[in-house]
């Protein structure tokens, strides 16, 4: 049984009706079939008007679902093979992220992602996906680690954001983060970068610059969360619908700035409701991806990711030099 | 009690502005305090120093013009696209005044200045925030210049000097403020390849994307002393692992103990240290004359 959403209400109201209806026809020997064909068309309506027009706010509350599916999950969908690597080499093993080598319809690759926790005991031990400066590191060994054997690198983004903490501090939280987009920046084999949660700031651009970003229809990524603007912004962190509206941080609004390539539809009402379909989606968009980056060089792929990441922003003001908007 | 009463009552007629709550005025007004020991100091005499209290060693902020004047040979500096501005992508509120009101303020169209010039004969291309100018928040606007500073230090082969002094990333323009840590931090991985040198000297503050974007990939990361620089802010911290963090948590001197530093260098020292730097790398061979 799945946990619902408050704005889920009218929908799950609907489906109770139903099934008590169904049950009474059943028991008592009574025929309500028509008015049963009725209500189903009614919530044919409603779902479709509640999942088909769903607000910024309604988005995130799905991007942050308990059950919405997680990095392992797709991994277990899309690729064969997955054998996890553990480890930096140089402090400790985060579970926060996970990495590893798969085979992807026959094609070696490099798999690495946010790794949140199922339940609160898996939460704690992946630090609720908020990784410290070693899961930063891993990542980047792993990166590098492909681009030595030619393997196309695949990261799947799904986090608050690197963890804010004295021991990450103490470990260059900063230079860590800083470090991968560089380095990824320059990385000689194709990066396919999928949005599949929240993708919470620069934790989150920490595993996310490459030849591609695709999001998830419902997941959001912004440069600080919601609660965090509203905070700052009207001094009350009880503003968050309304800055989720303002930040534009859902995949519609992404698109349409140009920060994102492809907005990945989701199952109605959220990946969570349907992971093999929802993985289906994922996997058409990432092998068109990976087709369209497989011919292309080492060199033609970093200048790619460079021209994207080169247009991105708007100014005013640019001299005769300028080119862009 | 008579006595400390007398003294109260003088302090009613002391006019020396709080840098803390107007910063802005902090180098207009004829006398500064200092944050650091409060001792009172004619503001030329500061300046003369380098924004360096007299009495206590404290480096108090330092606009972006003054340290270009400071750091580079005389009448040598060359800014490039002193027009940009970021523009509003988000239609956020209150944002446009903002920018205006800073405009105003400081006489800067963004939280960076950028442009070329030589420091003691080597040709260099720099960029130095602001951060009397939306906390030297970078949007797209202090990325793009950013940007365009190190393409123009890639073209003409030369190195690059940044000074960080920022917030961080600027909210108001959202995910396009992210991605200038991406675009950025590309930039300088093609600066990298090419062989060039980067130089990152962080000043008070460096923290969250500027400090996890290209302040922290210098060939050489530098901070001034007692700087703050980290990723988190110190009261999300304290918040989040419900500890008390230490005093001297995200100085300058911490992070050099703890390894992120190659150096911490006094103001009045830095000029020097540059010229010797830059003197290894070679760097008067692609100058006129030289010394």
């Amino acid at each position: 049984m799945h946990s619902y959403l408050p704005f889920e209400k009218p929908v799950i109201e609907l489906k109770e009706k139903i099934t008590e209806l169904k049950s009474f026809t059943e028991e008592k020997d009574i025929d309500l079939s028509t008015e049963i064909t009725k209500l189903e068309e009614r919530l044919e309506q409603l779902e479709n008007d509640i999942y088909g027009n769903l607000q910024p706010w309604q988005r995130v509350q799905i991007a942050r679902h308990s059950e919405r599916p997680t990095t392992l999950d797709y991994i277990g969908e899309l690729f064969t093979d997955f054998l996890e690597m553990h480890g930096d080499r140089l402090y400790g093993d985060d579970e926060a992220v996970v990495g590893g080598i798969a085979r992807y319809k026959g094609i070696p690759v490099t798999v690495i992602g946010h790794q949140r926790g199922k339940d609160t005991k898996e939460n704690l031990r992946r630090n609720f996906g908020m990784p410290h400066p070693e899961g930063y590191r891993k990542a980047l060994r792993l990166m590098k680690q492909a681009e030595k054997f030619s393997r196309p690198v695949v990261t799947f983004i799904d986090t608050k954001g690197a963890f804010p903490g004295k021991a990450a501090e103490e470990r260059g939280q900063s230079e860590a983060i800083a470090r991968n987009l560089a380095e990824m920046a320059g990385l000689k084999v194709p990066v396919i970068c999928l949005v599949i949660g929240e993708g919470g700031s620069g934790g989150a651009l920490g595993l996310g610059v490459g030849n591609y970003i695709h999001m998830l229809e419902n997941s959001t990524y912004s440069v600080i969360s919601p609660e965090g603007a509203s905070s700052i912004l009207w001094k009350d962190g009880s503003f968050a619908q309304q800055a989720s509206e303002t930040m534009r941080i859902t995949a519609p609004d992404l698109k349409e700035l140009g920060v994102i390539d492809e907005m990945v539809p989701e199952v109605r009402g959220g990946a969570h409701k349907d992971l093999k379909q929802q993985a289906a989606y994922m996997d058409d968009v990432l092998e068109r991806s990976l087709h369209t980056l497989r011919n292309q060089t080492a060199e033609q792929l970093v200048q790619q990711r460079w021209e994207k990441y080169k247009q991105i922003g708007q100014t005013t003001g640019e001299s005769a030099v300028s080119s862009g908007d | 009690m008579s006595l400390k009463d007398f003294f109260n009552k003088k302090r009613k007629y002391a006019t020396i502005p709080s840098d803390r709550e107007q910063p802005a005025q902090m180098n207009s007004g004829v006398m500064t305090k200092c944050p650091q020991c409060r001792s009172i100091i004619y503001t030329k005499e500061l300046k003369k120093h380098k924004m360096v209290c007299i009495s206590c060693g404290h480096h108090l902020a330092m606009n972006a013009h003054d340290r270009i004047h400071f750091l580079l040979d005389e009448e040598t500096f060359k800014e490039y696209d002193p027009e940009m501005s970021s523009s509003d992508p988000l239609d956020f509120p209150e944002y446009k005044e903002k920018l205006e009101k800073d405009r105003q303020k400081t006489g800067l169209n963004e939280a960076v200045v950028t442009g070329e010039g030589y420091v003691s004969d080597c040709p260099v291309v720099l960029a130095v925030m602001d951060k009397r100018f939306r906390m030297g928040s970078m949007g797209s606007g202090a990325g793009e210049k950013i940007s365009r500073a190190i393409e123009s230090a890639l073209e003409k082969q030369r190195p690059f000097i940044m000074f960080s002094a920022s917030g961080g990333a600027r909210m108001q323009e959202g995910v396009l403020s992210l991605m200038q840590m991406a675009k950025t931090s590309a930039a300088l991985k093609r600066m990298d390849e090419a062989g060039l040198l980067y130089i990152s000297m962080m000043t008070d503050p460096t923290t969250g994307g500027v400090s996890a974007s290209f302040a922290s990939l210098g060939d050489y990361n530098f901070a001034e002393p007692k700087a703050m620089i980290g990723f988190a802010g110190r009261r999300v911290i304290e918040e989040t692992i419900r500890e008390e963090l230490p005093e001297d948590f995200q100085t300058a001197e911490f992070l050099l103990q703890h390894g992120h530093l190659d150096r911490v260098i006094p103001r009045d020292q830095l000029k020097q240290e540059l010229s010797t730097i830059l003197d290894l790398h070679h760097c008067k061979e692609t100058a006129e004359g030289g010394e």
